[in-house]
């Protein structure tokens, strides 16, 4: 497998008018030391709640946001160092779906015309052929080419992310960046909108950053997941090792609250208390240590370096010092496809 | 998940704090009337939570603003059916009896916290104003019971956020504030329409926690709405399982979970993704809901089942009771066909 993406030390930094008026500036650090890298093929996971920064690191990577600092390597090319012209090129090729469905599409344009304007625009499709070519995306995405001529509001949300992913796919795209593309929809919808993506993935071997606040769903759709706590990634693994076998207390935390449909269910973590610190003055030293459980001194002065556990698995907690072997049934190195029953 | 409920069985022969019976409740689109909810009906113990659970669409909603009498008149009716609340109907309440009700035994707490707090007075403010509402109690006493409301729902030092603005909580505190307020005047019957929807998963699991809690110690009963079957395995003691504006499944949640028969219940648990199990395979539900201006004679989940016969599009199929278990009932033609039928065929 060769490597398609590969985010190094990426940062970025707001700067936030606080007090009276907006008098004072404020430094809001919503991505800190943020690496990852994504095979061909691969769907990669972002997980973490509400304000720890994945959508800001989704949006980062194709530059919606800009940086601070950090190289995001795209085929070995530094993306965020591309001048105007190539990062245009480059947008065809990375493509992004969004949460909402009906707020990202135009309510004024057919489907077909929001579908046309970014093929044209690229030069995927001519004039001649536009038509054949929305049918065929739109047949891909199991709707009708009688779509074409109806509008947004026309449709259901699955079926409008469906059109999303269209629009995304229209441009034959490498890797899809799609931020909690499933999170507004209903279960048995949601499965659907899964099942199509997955199909798609294989069909045309893309490569997926996932961003959802849903662990069952990064589960069942990624093979390795990075779990990002207020702008940092505290964890990160093969989704199966990971989410069996937590290392970091947040990890623990948000697995354990996750629901699960089995009425008898017994907890194995404390619950955590108290809620998210704000990004804007966030806690000394790991800035989980005000709710963790296994919180020790040196969590509240030193922020923990990271380390990495085995060849997959990685964690930022003092917990796990380079004396820490994995313990036996730690199935760190287990090939995700080989857990499949 | 932590299992948050509360084993403890309920007395079968306590009387109902609620029971609602063959509750229909229409909408006037384009000039006709057409049923949200369909022929409900169910019942509430004291210290019971009942979990009714289902897609967007499916009544669950309209089902609590009927028993709250919020149906906006305009658009909404209920055309049949009787709400038995605390021994009293509510159908045949005036608007100023249901004022009355409203917030005192009957409370209701929903989704978004932030748009059901008044945002430029204080929570201190709003939860007495509550308690002021329906007893009559001097200002400094209702302001006391504010206090200690805050204290139960377990808000970090509440005295100091006493005089707090709304935008000065995060969205787990809101819900608390919005709990605090419910229980203001120790309701008999809380209402709880998706209430944790809106927040993140270690802060719904406080909130789902001090729910049960107080629905023990203050002996509620509670209707849980959600479409989170997660949630409901960890908070419901009955589960009630809502498709096209009928009860589709009703049985104790252990069984639901274990032995769901309605294929739409299947169907659901097979296509929710386990974050505690390895990948399999997942099954989606083809098709969409049936919008609710569409009339079917028969089963309205029909045309999506994998078990689909002839008889299931000729008319709705009874809530029948399943063979060997107390108290679950599935509304199925294939699944649960009726006892007479079961034993001419054995």
């Amino acid at each position: 497998m060769t490597e398609l993406l590969n985010v190094r030390h990426l940062h970025k930094t707001f700067t936030v008018n606080q007090g009276f008026m907006g008098s004072q500036k404020a430094k809001l650090h919503a991505l800190h030391d943020v690496s990852f890298s994504v095979e061909e093929g691969e769907a990669f996971g972002i997980v973490g709640e509400s304000g720890c920064g994945k959508s800001t690191a989704g949006r980062a990577l194709l530059r919606l946001i800009e940086p601070t600092s950090g190289e995001v390597f795209y085929k070995g090319e530094n993306i965020l160092k591309a001048d105007r012209a190539r990062m245009r090129a480059l947008r065809r090729e990375i493509q992004i779906i969004f949460q909402d469905p009906y707020a990202s599409l135009n309510p004024r344009l057919t489907i077909g015309k929001t579908l046309a304007e970014p093929m044209l625009l690229h030069g995927v499709a001519t004039r001649a052929n536009v038509q054949e070519k929305i049918e065929a995306a739109l047949t891909e995405v199991g709707l009708p080419p009688t779509a074409m001529a109806k509008y947004p509001h026309e449709f259901s949300g699955g079926q409008r992310q469906r059109i999303g992913i269209a629009r995304a796919l229209a441009l034959n795209p490498t890797l899809i960046v799609a931020d909690e593309p499933v999170s507004a929809l209903d279960v048995s919808i949601q499965a659907q909108v899964l099942l199509l993506m997955e199909s798609l993935q294989k069909k045309r071997s893309l490569s997926f950053v996932f961003i959802s606040h849903d662990l069952g769903v990064v589960r069942h759709f990624c093979k390795n997941v990075a779990v990002m706590y207020l702008g940092r990634i505290v964890e990160k693994g093969n989704v199966d090792s990971l989410f069996d076998q937590p290392l970091h207390p947040y990890t623990q935390a948000l697995r354990a609250a996750s629901p699960v449909p089995d009425p008898r269910k017994k907890i194995t973590v404390a619950r955590i208390e108290g809620d998210v610190a704000s990004a804007l003055s966030p806690p000394s030293g790991c800035h989980f240590h005000p709710r963790c459980p296994k919180a020790m001194d040196i969590c509240r002065k030193e922020y923990p370096v990271w380390r990495d556990v085995s060849l997959t698995r990685g964690v930022a907690c003092h917990l796990y010092t380079e004396h820490f072997a994995p313990a036996d049934d730690l199935r760190i190195d287990t090939p995700h496809q080989a857990l499949t029953p | 998940m932590p299992p948050i409920r509360s084993y403890a069985m309920n007395n079968p022969t306590q009387r109902p704090i609620l029971s609602v019976e063959n509750l229909t409740t229409e909408f006037r689109i384009s000039g006709q009337w057409h049923p949200a909810i369909r022929d409900l009906s169910f019942h509430v113990q004291p210290n019971e939570t009942l979990a009714i659970v289902g897609e967007s669409g499916c009544g669950k909603s309209i089902t609590a603003l009927s028993i709250m009498q919020l149906i906006n008149k305009s658009q909404g009716r209920i055309a049949h059916g009787r709400i038995e609340f605390d021994g009293r109907d509510l159908t045949a309440c005036s608007e100023r009896e249901m004022e009355a009700v409203r917030g005192d035994a009957l409370a209701m707490i929903f989704q978004e916290p932030m748009t059901s707090l008044n945002p430029v007075m204080t929570i201190g403010f709003q939860i007495a104003e509550s308690v002021r509402y329906h007893r009559p109690v001097s200002k400094r006493e209702a302001n006391k019971r504010a206090l200690e409301l805050l204290e139960l729902v377990k808000i970090p030092s509440a005295a100091r956020r006493f005089d707090d603005y709304p935008h000065q909580f995060s969205g787990g505190m809101r819900q608390r504030v919005m709990i605090a307020m419910a229980l203001a005047c120790e309701p008999k019957l809380l209402l709880a329409d998706e209430p944790t929807t809106a927040l993140d998963v270690t802060i719904q699991v406080q909130i789902l926690a001090l729910l049960a809690d107080l629905k023990e110690t203050k002996q509620m009963g509670m209707v849980f709405i959600t479409h989170n079957l997660g949630v409901v395995a960890s908070i419901a003691d009955r589960v009630a399982v809502m498709y096209g504006g009928r009860i589709i499944e009703e049985a104790d949640v252990v069984s639901l979970f274990e032995h769901p028969t309605h294929p739409y219940t299947e169907a659901l648990l097979k296509s929710m993704p386990r974050v505690d199990q390895p990948r399999t395979a997942l099954h989606p539900i083809a098709g969409q809901v049936p919008p609710i201006t569409v009339d079917m004679p028969g089963c309205r989940y029909a045309e999506r089942c994998p078990l689909r016969e002839a008889r299931c599009d000729v008319s709705v199929p009874p809530l029948t009771p399943v063979a060997g278990a107390t108290g679950h009932r599935v509304r199925c033609w294939v699944r649960a066909p009726s006892p007479m039928l079961e034993a001419v065929a054995s």
